[in-house]
C-alpha cells in the first residue's frame, strides 16, 4: 500500500511518500501563488494509491485528488508520536500558525490550541521581522543566538512589532538583540499556549520554524520536560497525514 | 418558495424610510448567505419549508403584517433581549418582534458613535438603525432596551436619541429583593404599555397571554427534545433558525408550525431517520445569543461533520424551556409568576452564574454530547470572562471544551474551521 501524506501550507507543500508504513520519498516546494498547482504536481508523480491531505489546503485537495483529509492537529500528533513514542506534547510553528497539543499517553490528541485569526508569533511574523531588521531568516536566528540580553518587544501584532523594531532600529539598538528579544516574546507566548493545555513530559518541536536554533534554545530552556526536534520538522504533517491512512484518520 | 406569487415591497419599504439601494443590497446578502446555508442541507424535514418561506418574506410579507395591523391602530414593541416579556406586551393588545442585530452592518456610521471595540451584536443593533436597512426597527412605535450589559445599556441611551426607545432595569443578582424589584418593573412596564396602545392590561388578557406564549415555548420544546435521538432528525442549523424567528414571526401561526414539524421530528426519530450518520460527532454550544442572521459557528461545525443538538444561549433553550405558571387568577399573582419566571433565566450579566454552567452540564448529559463548545463574541466581556470558569467546570465533568471567540466578519473562518474540525477528530 502506498500513500501520499500532503501539507498543503501557507509558506509550503510538504509530501511524504509511505510504503507500508514506511518512508520512500520526501518534497518540500514552496506554496507560492497557486498551492494546488504545486500539491498536483506531486500528486502527478503517481506514485501512491491513496491520498491523505492536510493544512490549509486539505479541501481543495479532497476536492481535487479525492484526497482524504486531517487536521494539521491530528496529523502532527500522529506524525510526532509515530516519530517519538516517548512524546506527550507536541508544539507546531508554522507559516501562519501556531498549535500547541497536548497527547494522551496512547498518542492521542488530549488538548489542543491554535492561534486564532492572525499570524502573530508564526513563521510569517519572522520573515516580517528578519527583513525590518536587513537579516535573511538564517541570519535571524544565528544573530539572535550571538547577541546579548534581548531587547524586550510588547507587541506580537505583525503589523505592530515592526512598527515597534522599525523604531528600535532608528534608536540605533543592536539588531541582534532585538532579534533575540523577538524569539524571547514569541517563546514566552508559546510556552503559555503549552502551559494552557497541559502539556508534560517529551515534547516534540516541529513545523518550519523548528528549523531555527534559537527558538529550539528558548524553548528547550523554558519547557519543563524534554524537547524532541525531528530532522524533518517540516515533513511531520505529512507524515502524520499519511499514516493516519492506517490509524483510521480518515473522513 | 417558488411558488409564492412575487410581491414587490419597494413601496412599503420607502414608506418606512429605508435605504432602498443598501436594503436590496442586504436582502441579496442574507437570500444569498440564506441559500448556501440552508437549502444545500441534505435531508432537511419538510417542516422547515415553514421557516424556509418565512425567511424568504423576513422583509416582506411579515412587514405587511406589520403595516397593516399599524395602520388599523395597533402598536408594535420592539425588543433586544429575552428578558423583555412578550406576555405583557401582548396582554396590552401590541405585538411584539424581536429586532435582529447578527450582520455586520454600516459599522463606517457605528463607529463614529460607539467605540470599535464594542461587540458585533451591538454594533449591529446601530448599523441597522443607522444604516436605515431594518423594517422591523421603522415599523417599531417603542423600543424595550434593558440594562443586561454595560454595552447594551450605554448603547440604548444613543439608540434612544433616534427613536422612541424605554429602558428596563434588570437588576444583576437573583436575591428575593432583586426579584421585588424585578417585579416592580414589570409594573412600571404595564403602565409604559398601557399608554402605548390605549388598552388595559387585565387578568384575562394577561392569562391569555401567558398561555399562548407557553404553548409557543412547548412547541420549541418539542422541537428540541427530538434532538436528544442519535442520530438528530435536524441540523443545528435548522433548530436554531427555529429559535431565531420565534422571536418576530406571529405567535400562534409560529406554534401551530412548529408543533407540525415536531410531529414530523419524532416519527423521523422513531424511524431512525436523522440528518447526520448516526454516531457524528454531537456538540452542544453555549454563550453568547446568536441574532439572526448569525449562522456562522453552527455552520462551520456541521460543514466539518459534527450536528448541533443543542444551544444553552438566549437563542437556544433560555428561551423555551422555562415556562411561566398558568394557574393563577389575579394579574397581582400572575406578576409573581412573571418576575421569577423571567429572573429565572441564566444570562452572563448576573452573579453569581452557576446555574448557566450546571444548566450546560445538564444538558450536555440529556442531549449525549460529545463536546461543547463555548462561543463569545469579541467585547463581550460578561461571556468572555465566564468562559474560563465555564470551561473547567464542564471539562472536569468529563466533556471535552473547545473555546471560540468570534464575531461576524468572515476573516477568521478558516482557522475557525480547522479548529472545530481538530475538536470533531478529538472528541470522536
Amino acid at each position: 500500500m502506498r500513500v501520499l501524506g500532503l501539507d498543503i501550507g501557507s509558506r509550503s507543500v510538504d509530501a511524504v511518500w509511505l510504503c507500508d508504513g514506511e518512508i520512500v520519498d520526501a518534497a518540500v516546494a514552496d506554496s507560492g501563488f497557486d498551492p494546488a498547482s504545486v500539491a498536483a504536481a506531486f500528486v502527478a508523480r503517481g506514485a501512491h494509491d491513496a491520498i491523505v491531505a492536510t493544512g490549509y489546503g486539505r479541501h481543495v485537495a479532497r476536492e481535487s485528488f479525492a484526497a482524504n483529509v486531517v487536521t494539521e492537529i491530528k496529523a502532527y500528533a500522529i506524525g510526532a508520536s509515530k516519530l517519538f513514542p516517548d512524546a506527550r506534547a507536541v508544539l507546531d510553528i508554522g507559516g501562519q500558525d501556531t498549535k500547541a497539543i497536548s497527547l494522551s499517553a496512547a498518542g492521542k490528541v488530549a488538548d489542543f490550541e491554535m492561534n486564532d485569526k492572525c499570524a502573530a508569533g508564526t513563521g510569517k511574523f519572522l520573515e516580517v521581522m528578519a527583513k525590518a531588521l536587513g537579516f535573511s531568516l538564517e541570519e535571524l536566528g544565528s544573530a539572535s543566538m550571538a547577541a546579548g540580553p534581548g531587547i524586550q518587544i510588547s507587541s506580537m501584532c505583525t503589523v505592530f512589532a515592526e512598527s515597534e523594531v522599525t523604531g528600535l532600529v532608528h534608536r540605533g539598538e543592536d539588531r541582534g538583540r532585538i532579534a533575540r528579544g523577538l524569539h524571547e516574546s514569541i517563546s514566552r507566548r508559546t510556552l503559555g499556549a503549552l502551559r494552557r493545555v497541559g502539556a508534560e513530559g517529551p515534547l516534540v518541536f516541529a513545523g518550519g520554524v523548528a528549523r531555527n536554533p534559537a527558538m529550539v534554545a528558548l524553548i528547550t530552556q523554558g519547557y519543563a520536560g524534554d524537547v524532541l526536534v525531528p530532522v524533518e520538522a517540516q515533513l511531520v504533517g505529512a507524515y502524520g497525514a499519511a499514516l493516519s491512512h492506517t490509524t483510521g484518520g480518515l473522513s | 418558495m417558488s411558488d409564492a406569487p412575487v410581491v414587490d415591497y419597494h413601496e412599503m419599504w420607502a414608506e418606512l424610510g429605508l435605504d432602498l439601494p443598501m436594503h436590496d443590497a442586504l436582502l441579496e446578502a442574507v437570500g444569498g448567505m440564506y441559500g448556501g446555508t440552508f437549502m444545500t442541507q441534505k435531508n432537511r424535514p419538510e417542516g422547515m419549508g415553514y421557516l424556509d418561506f418565512v425567511m424568504s418574506e423576513v422583509h416582506g410579507l411579515r412587514i405587511k403584517e406589520l403595516h397593516d395591523f399599524r395602520k388599523s391602530g395597533g402598536k408594535v414593541v420592539g425588543t433586544y433581549c429575552l428578558y423583555v416579556p412578550e406576555e405583557l406586551i401582548r396582554a396590552a393588545g401590541a405585538w411584539s418582534v424581536g429586532i435582529c442585530a447578527g450582520a455586520e452592518w454600516a459599522y463606517d456610521q457605528v463607529e463614529q458613535i460607539l467605540p470599535r471595540n464594542t461587540c458585533a451584536l451591538i454594533k449591529s443593533m446601530m448599523g441597522f438603525k443607522l444604516g436605515k436597512v431594518c423594517p422591523y426597527l421603522e415599523e417599531s412605535d417603542l423600543l424595550i432596551g434593558e440594562t443586561t450589559c454595560d454595552g447594551k445599556k450605554k448603547a440604548y441611551e444613543e439608540l434612544g436619541k433616534l427613536q422612541n426607545l424605554y429602558t428596563m432595569e434588570l437588576p444583576q443578582m437573583k436575591r428575593p429583593k432583586d426579584v421585588a424589584f424585578w417585579r416592580s418593573e414589570l409594573v412600571d412596564l404595564i403602565a409604559k404599555l398601557e399608554e402605548l396602545t390605549g388598552t388595559k392590561i387585565t387578568a384575562e388578557s394577561l392569562a391569555a397571554s401567558i398561555k399562548e406564549v407557553n404553548d409557543k415555548r412547548r412547541a420549541l420544546q418539542r422541537v428540541n427534545a427530538a434532538r436528544a435521538a442519535d442520530p438528530s432528525p435536524i441540523s443545528g442549523l435548522d433548530a436554531l433558525l427555529a429559535v431565531q424567528v420565534a422571536f418576530y414571526d406571529d405567535v400562534p401561526r409560529f406554534t401551530q408550525s412548529m408543533n407540525a414539524l415536531a410531529d414530523e421530528l419524532e416519527k423521523r426519530v422513531a424511524d431512525g431517520v436523522g440528518v447526520a450518520p448516526k454516531g457524528a460527532p454531537r456538540i452542544l454550544i453555549t454563550g453568547t445569543p446568536m441574532a439572526l442572521p448569525n449562522w456562522k459557528l453552527h455552520q462551520i461545525v456541521e460543514n466539518a461533520g459534527g450536528v448541533v443538538v443543542g444551544e444553552e444561549m438566549c437563542t437556544g433553550s433560555r428561551y423555551y424551556e422555562k415556562l411561566v405558571n398558568e394557574d393563577s387568577a389575579t394579574i397581582d399573582d400572575m406578576l409573581d409568576d412573571l418576575a421569577a419566571k423571567y429572573l429565572d433565566i441564566n444570562c452572563a450579566c448576573f452573579t453569581p452564574n452557576d446555574g448557566r454552567i450546571d444548566d450546560v452540564i445538564r444538558m450536555a448529559k440529556d442531549l449525549k454530547v460529545d463536546g461543547v463548545i463555548d462561543y463569545a463574541l469579541s467585547f463581550c466581556g460578561t461571556y468572555q470572562i465566564e468562559s474560563a470558569g465555564v470551561a473547567k467546570r464542564v471539562t472536569d465533568s468529563g466533556v471535552p471544551v473547545l473555546r471560540i471567540e468570534t464575531d461576524y466578519s468572515a476573516e477568521d473562518v478558516g482557522q475557525l474551521s480547522t479548529r472545530v474540525e481538530a475538536f470533531l477528530e478529538m472528541v470522536k
